[in-house]
C-alpha cells in the first residue's frame, strides 16, 4: 500500500511540475519581453500584473470550435498534438531536482531522455504534413531539416558528462559533480544548449514557426485547444531544456545554504531567462544556415569537448 | 523492471491529459462549420493548385549523414560509462581518439564533397 502511494504522490507531483512550470515560463516570457521591448505585456488579467493571462487563454481555448480542414489527414491531424507533448511529460519523470527527489532513477536515464525528447520533433512534422497546407508542408520540412542538424551535437554533448561521470543515471551525474567540471564542460554545456534550442524551435532556430513567412508553419490551420496544447508543449520543452542543462551541466541540486530543490528551482529558472533573452535579442537564423552551424560548428566543438572529457578524466584516474 | 512502472504510468497520464482536456473542449464549444471555415487557409485567397505541394528537398545529404553518425554515437553512451574504470585507462582514450578521428574524417569528407551546402 505505501509503495502504491508513494507512486501516486511522486505522480500527482510530476504533473503539477508538468502544469505549473510552463505557465510561469510562459508568464515570464510575456513580462519579460514586453519590458525588454519597452512594453507593459499584459496588466489586466487577475490584476496584479496581468498575473492570470495564460489561465484566462486557457479559459478561452477550450471554448473554441474545433476545426479541422477538408484537405487535412484526420486522424494524423487530430493527435499530433499530443504526439507533440506527451513526450515532454515523460522526460520529467527521470529529472531529479533533490537528493533522492526524482520520479525514478533509471540506470540508462540520459539514454532514455535523449530518445524521448527526441518524438516530441515528429509531432511538429506529422502536424505538418496532415495539414494539408503549403506553409504547414514546410514548417514540417524544416522540421525535419533542423532535426538532422541538431540531434548529433545533442548526443555527443550528452554523452561527454556521462563519459565523466561514468554513469548514465541523472542523480549518479548530479551526485558525481564537482565545482570544475563547469570550465571542464563548458564547452559542452554551449553546444547542448544551442542544440538544445533548436531542439525547442526556439529562436533564433524558429524557422520551422517562422510566424512572419510562413505563419506558424506546423500549426497554420490548427485552432482551439490543439492550438493551445501545441503551445503548452514549446514552453513544456522550454522547461525541460533547462531542467535538463541544469542536471547535466550545473550540478542540479548542490550549491550552498539553500536547499537542494530550490537550488535546482534557481538554476532551471535562470536558463529559462536565457530562453527569453536570446529570443529577443537574436534575428531568425536560415536553415541552411542552422545546418552549417551545427555541422561544421557544433559537431566539431562536441568532437573537441569529448576529447578533452576523456584525457582529463585518464589523467585524474 | 519496477522503475518502468512510474514512466508507463506517466505516459498513460499524458494521454489521458490529452484526451480530458479534448473532451472538456467538445463540451464546451460551439459547433458551426461551414464550407469557407473547413478551407485551406492561404491568406485569405482561395487555395491555388493541390494540397500537397511538391517540394526539392536539399537537405536528404544531410540525412544520410545523420543516419550514419547516429549510430556511431549510440555506441559511445555504453563505452562512455566503463572507460575510466580500473584496467581500462590508456587503451579505451586511444580508442577514443580512433573513434573522433573517424567521424571528423567522415565530416571534413563530407565538407570537401560540397555535401554540407544547401544549393
Amino acid at each position: 500500500m505505501a509503495e502504491v502511494l508513494d507512486l501516486v504522490l511522486r505522480l500527482v507531483l510530476i504533473l503539477a511540475v508538468f502544469l505549473v512550470l510552463p505557465l510561469i515560463v510562459g508568464q515570464t516570457e510575456h513580462k519579460v519581453m514586453a519590458h525588454m521591448q519597452s512594453r507593459l505585456g499584459p496588466m489586466y488579467a487577475g490584476g496584479f500584473h496581468g498575473w492570470a493571462q495564460l489561465i484566462a487563454d486557457g479559459v478561452k481555448f477550450m471554448q473554441k470550435e474545433d476545426v479541422v480542414p477538408a484537405a487535412a489527414d484526420r486522424r494524423i491531424f487530430s493527435i499530433a498534438p499530443a504526439v507533440a507533448l506527451v513526450p515532454y511529460l515523460v522526460v520529467l519523470a527521470v529529472i531529479p531536482i533533490g537528493p533522492g527527489l526524482v520520479g525514478t532513477d533509471l540506470n540508462v536515464g540520459l539514454f532514455f531522455v535523449l530518445a524521448v525528447m527526441g518524438v516530441g520533433v515528429l509531432g511538429s512534422i506529422m502536424a505538418g504534413w496532415s495539414s494539408g497546407n503549403k506553409f504547414s508542408v514546410l514548417g514540417g520540412m524544416r522540421s525535419a531539416a533542423q532535426l538532422v542538424s541538431y540531434e548529433l551535437p545533442l548526443v555527443l554533448a550528452a554523452s561527454s558528462v556521462a563519459m565523466a561521470a561514468g554513469t548514465l543515471s541523472l542523480p549518479g551525474i548530479v551526485e558525481a559533480w564537482e565545482w570544475w567540471w563547469l570550465p571542464w564542460q563548458a564547452i559542452g554545456l554551449a553546444v547542448f544548449f544551442i542544440a538544445g534550442l533548436a531542439e525547442l524551435r526556439r529562436p533564433p532556430f524558429d524557422m520551422p514557426i517562422a510566424e512572419s513567412e510562413i505563419i506558424m508553419g506546423p500549426m497554420t490551420e490548427y485552432t482551439g485547444i490543439r492550438f493551445a496544447l501545441f503551445l503548452l508543449a514549446e514552453y513544456a520543452g522550454i522547461v525541460v531544456l533547462s531542467a535538463l542543462t541544469t542536471v547535466l551541466f550545473l550540478g542540479g541540486w548542490q550549491g550552498p545554504l539553500l536547499p537542494g530543490p530550490v537550488w535546482t528551482l534557481i538554476k532551471v529558472f535562470a536558463l529559462a531567462f536565457v530562453v527569453i533573452w536570446v529570443r529577443v535579442s537574436y534575428p531568425r537564423l536560415r536553415e541552411d544556415q542552422l545546418q552549417k552551424l551545427a555541422w561544421l560548428g557544433l559537431v566539431p566543438l562536441a568532437l573537441l569537448q569529448l576529447a578533452i572529457t576523456g584525457v582529463v578524466k585518464v589523467a585524474l584516474a | 523492471m519496477s522503475s518502468y512502472v512510474l514512466v508507463v504510468a506517466l505516459l498513460a497520464i499524458g494521454v489521458a491529459v490529452f484526451t480530458g482536456a479534448i473532451l472538456i473542449n467538445r463540451l464546451l464549444r460551439p459547433t458551426n462549420l461551414t464550407a469557407d471555415k473547413l478551407t485551406t487557409y492561404e491568406c485569405g485567397v482561395d487555395p491555388v493548385g493541390a494540397d500537397w505541394a511538391q517540394s526539392q528537398i536539399r537537405y536528404y545529404v544531410f540525412t544520410y549523414l545523420y543516419v550514419i553518425f547516429a549510430v556511431d554515437a549510440v555506441f559511445l553512451f555504453p563505452w562512455a560509462t566503463v572507460f575510466a574504470q580500473p584496467g581500462y585507462g590508456m587503451a579505451t582514450l586511444v580508442e577514443m581518439f580512433v573513434f573522433l578521428a573517424v567521424i571528423a574524417l567522415g565530416i571534413v569528407y563530407a565538407w570537401r564533397k560540397r555535401v554540407l551546402a544547401w544549393t
